[in-house]
């Protein structure tokens, strides 16, 4: 039973090493110059399959930056290191209590809200709420938009509400924006909206505390590598366009068969070894 | 100031911007004088970056300014330097030589195509050999062979077996990318990290089966596409029936920076502090090396084509190269490189004057060579003094290289690879003396088409032709240039930094 779970845990290798051997039994075997290049398509794909899962993170997010997350990772790398704050920190927290000020003018009982006191009180913690209706488009709330008019140009429907230990003066910062798309709430963000806001707040907020983010790089190497495969197969079914033209065939055996003709003008038993094709 | 801060990434930037604009050029002279710009400009910095490591030590570049591991780096040394001293110097030659040659063997349609890939190639075969990053030399090592199999391809027009010849490169050599791929995963996967100098410190005292196999993929596939010996089944076919010109530069380059990355993996990347390395060196790469040396010469002596003839040689001469390495002292890898220099110049001038007989006789079968010392003496010339390079007579570079060889071999105690790379030699001077015996003694052929009169080559041919032919005359004389400078490459390397 130890061998069955060794292999069962490790299925994603498994298929990358059986698909890898499809491939290239199928470059090796195939005579036909298309079956090739699908062969090698395979083998090509299977590569990719393997770099794709060694960057998964088990549990982890697909690596899309959730909005306030870094802010929490800056805090938490201040808590650690003590002196480690800078200038642009500064910026963003000042932005962030303007922020706050901004919208607690509109919404006042938004952060009293369950989210807000289940972070510690060192830990900045990050909601995300998707208000309803919204359709997914993500603001990112940083520096630069809080410079902006807050309740007027944020289009996603996303609250973000934030607690964190502010580095200057260990003074609790309590953001809260949220944002609403529909066109007819626009105006106002109170009312009927606030309790339903209030749970997700809280739903969200547990799940971003933790974000774990897959490893992204892998991504991107294997996106490198599909533009090369993609050039390779085109590069390949052009050349075997061309020798369709040249030879009128695409079976290898049948080419080095007219090659062996063109040169000896019969049938020679050496031409596969010659013909370096083998 | 600036400019000197930028220069690393220049030979890379330059010849990768000014390779599309050959596609919207007309016909005819201009993307041939653009690129041959080109390619001169950029072996100018090439040889700029060679100086300044040189004196100063080696640079590291960050792309985009991020900093490394986390950036891309680019690293020069001297032994990249000398690398890319050599690319971009056979490109200087070749591409300016190339005119009358591809406008007989091309399509004239296709003529700008050809100026724009091969640039393209040259721009790969640099990045290859500039980066250290690990993943950064598949993804120009794509680049060069893309545009390699386009290359190989355009002889389609005077012999339709080129089709199928870069049909078999493009498989084999999508294969040993693909191992070279999965090598390059196996290793991020253990370390996190694609740098090839934070890859070694990762890995310091980390033997484990994951960074064996990584470095048994990095093999296979670095093994394929430098034709290492039993992997070289692509390579004669490629090298006859592609264009002239593009095998005088494929020749000199490609295979010699598929090699060199292969030194650089094993001694930047892993070090060899790892034990399976030596193992590796002892009962794989010095069997298969000795094994291309002997197997690849003697196949050689029986080809009626002079270029295929010549390609088998290649094989052979990879075989020096990494016979070198596999002695595995600082001295074996000083001859690998110097070796990689030399048989880049000499294969470039060899193949140049094929392609001076390819262009007056339209033949590249030893027919052609029959008594061409009296019809084209400059040409058969040039191919003489690099033919005797090619087996090491003194006074050319290909003594420098193979006298480095020896004295590695013996230095090491292996007195007796020393008389096998002597042995094998005596094998090359069968396969050039037979090629000189037809062009000294035999008689121009009085009647069929070859007994057609033909002129000397044009100068614009004879020029680069003998440039190169002259550099393997004065690197052989002056041996204190290259063996200095590749024994500092080799020390660098060795001293991992």
């Amino acid at each position: 039973m130890a061998i069955l779970q060794f292999i069962v845990e490790r299925y994603n290798y498994w298929i990358f090493i059986i698909l890898m051997m499809i491939g290239l039994y199928t470059v090796i075997a195939r005579g036909n110059l298309v079956k090739k290049i699908i062969g090698l398509n395979i083998f090509q794909t299977s590569v990719f399959i393997y770099y794709i899962s060694i960057g998964k993170i088990a549990g982890g997010t697909a690596p899309i930056y959730v909005p306030g997350d870094m802010e929490r990772r800056t805090v938490h790398e201040e808590d650690h290191h003590g002196d480690g704050y800078n200038g642009k920190d500064h910026v963003a927290t000042e932005e962030t209590i303007r922020a706050k000020d901004h919208i607690n003018g509109q919404s006042n009982d938004l952060h009293h809200g369950d989210a807000l006191h289940q972070g510690d009180a060192n830990e900045l913690v990050t909601a995300t709420g998707v208000a309803e209706g919204a359709s997914g488009k993500v603001a990112n709330l940083n520096a630069p938009a809080l410079n902006r008019d807050l309740p007027a140009n944020i289009h996603a429907g996303e609250a973000n509400a934030t607690i964190g230990a502010a580095p200057t003066s260990d003074k609790i910062a309590n953001t809260a924006s949220f944002n609403i798309k529909d066109s007819d709430a626009a105006t106002g963000l109170g009312g009927e909206r606030e309790p339903g806001l209030g749970q997700e707040l809280a739903a969200a907020s547990e799940i971003v505390a933790n974000v774990l983010y897959s490893n992204p790089l892998p991504h991107v190497l294997i996106l490198t590598a599909i533009v090369v495969g993609v050039a390779t197969t085109a590069v390949g079914l052009s050349l075997a366009v061309r020798i369709r033209e040249a030879y009128g065939t695409i079976e290898e055996d049948e080419l080095e068969t007219a090659d062996t003709i063109a040169e000896f003008g019969k049938p020679d038993p050496d031409a596969p070894a010659r013909a370096g094709a083998r | 100031m600036a400019f000197l801060t930028q220069l690393p990434i220049l030979p890379i930037i330059l010849p990768m911007i000014c390779a599309p604009l050959c596609l919207v050029m007309p016909d005819g002279r201009a993307p041939y004088l653009w690129a041959s710009l080109v390619s001169v400009g950029t072996f100018v910095l090439c040889a700029l970056l060679l100086s300044t490591v040189a004196e100063s030590g080696a640079i590291s570049y960050a792309l985009g300014d991020w900093a490394p591991p986390l950036g891309i780096e680019y690293r020069i040394d001297l032994a990249n330097a000398l690398v890319l001293t050599l690319v971009s110097g056979v490109a200087a030659l070749t591409i300016p030589f190339s005119y009358e040659s591809i406008i007989s063997e091309i399509d004239k349609r296709q003529t700008n195509l050809f100026y724009g890939a091969i640039l393209i190639c040259m721009v790969g075969l640099l990045g290859v050999t500039i980066t250290a990053d690990a993943f950064n030399v598949f993804v120009f090592l794509e680049i060069s062979s893309l545009s390699t199999y386009a290359l190989v391809a355009l002889g389609g027009g005077v012999d339709r077996r080129a089709l199928t010849a870069a049909f078999n490169y493009l498989v084999m050599g999508t294969i040993g990318a693909t191992f070279f791929v999965i090598g390059i995963g196996l290793l991020y996967q253990s370390t996190g990290t694609l740098n090839m100098n934070d890859l070694r410190v990762q890995m310091a005292g980390e033997a484990n089966h994951m960074i064996e196999a990584g470095f048994a993929f990095i093999l296979v596939g670095l093994g394929l596409k430098a034709a290492l010996f039993p992997m070289h089944l692509w390579l004669p076919n490629a090298y006859a029936y592609a264009p002239s010109a593009v095998s005088a530069f494929i020749a000199a380059a490609s295979t010699k920076v598929a090699v060199y990355v292969l030194i650089r993996f094993t001694y930047t990347v892993f070090g060899a502090d790892f034990a399976f390395i030596s193992n590796l060196f002892d009962f794989v790469l010095l069997p298969l090396a000795l094994a291309g040396m002997f197997i690849a010469s003697i196949v050689a002596v029986f080809q009626e084509d002079v270029k295929r003839m010549l390609a088998y040689s290649s094989v052979g001469q990879i075989g020096y190269m990494l016979l070198g390495l596999s002695i595995g002292t600082e001295a074996g890898v000083q001859a690998a490189f110097i070796h990689i220099f030399n048989h880049g110049l000499m294969k470039a001038a060899l193949f140049m004057s094929v392609a001076c007989v390819m262009l007056r006789l339209g033949v590249h079968s030893c027919a052609g060579f029959h008594g061409l010392i009296s019809r084209m003496p400059f040409t058969a010339a040039a191919f003489i003094v690099a033919g005797l390079s090619l087996v090491g007579i003194p006074l050319t570079a290909g003594f420098v290289s193979k006298w480095y060889l020896l004295q590695a071999a013996f230095d090491a105690g292996k007195p007796a690879l020393g008389f096998l790379v002597v042995a094998s030699s005596l094998i090359a001077v069968i396969y050039v003396g037979r090629i000189i015996e037809l062009m000294v003694l035999r008689p121009v052929p009085t009647e069929g088409p070859l007994a057609n009169p033909v002129r000397e080559a044009p100068l614009s041919m004879l020029i680069p032709l003998w440039l190169m032919t002259g550099a393997n005359l004065y690197l052989g004389v002056r041996t204190d240039w290259t063996a200095g400078l590749a024994e500092r490459a080799a020390a660098s390397l060795m001293g991992g930094t």
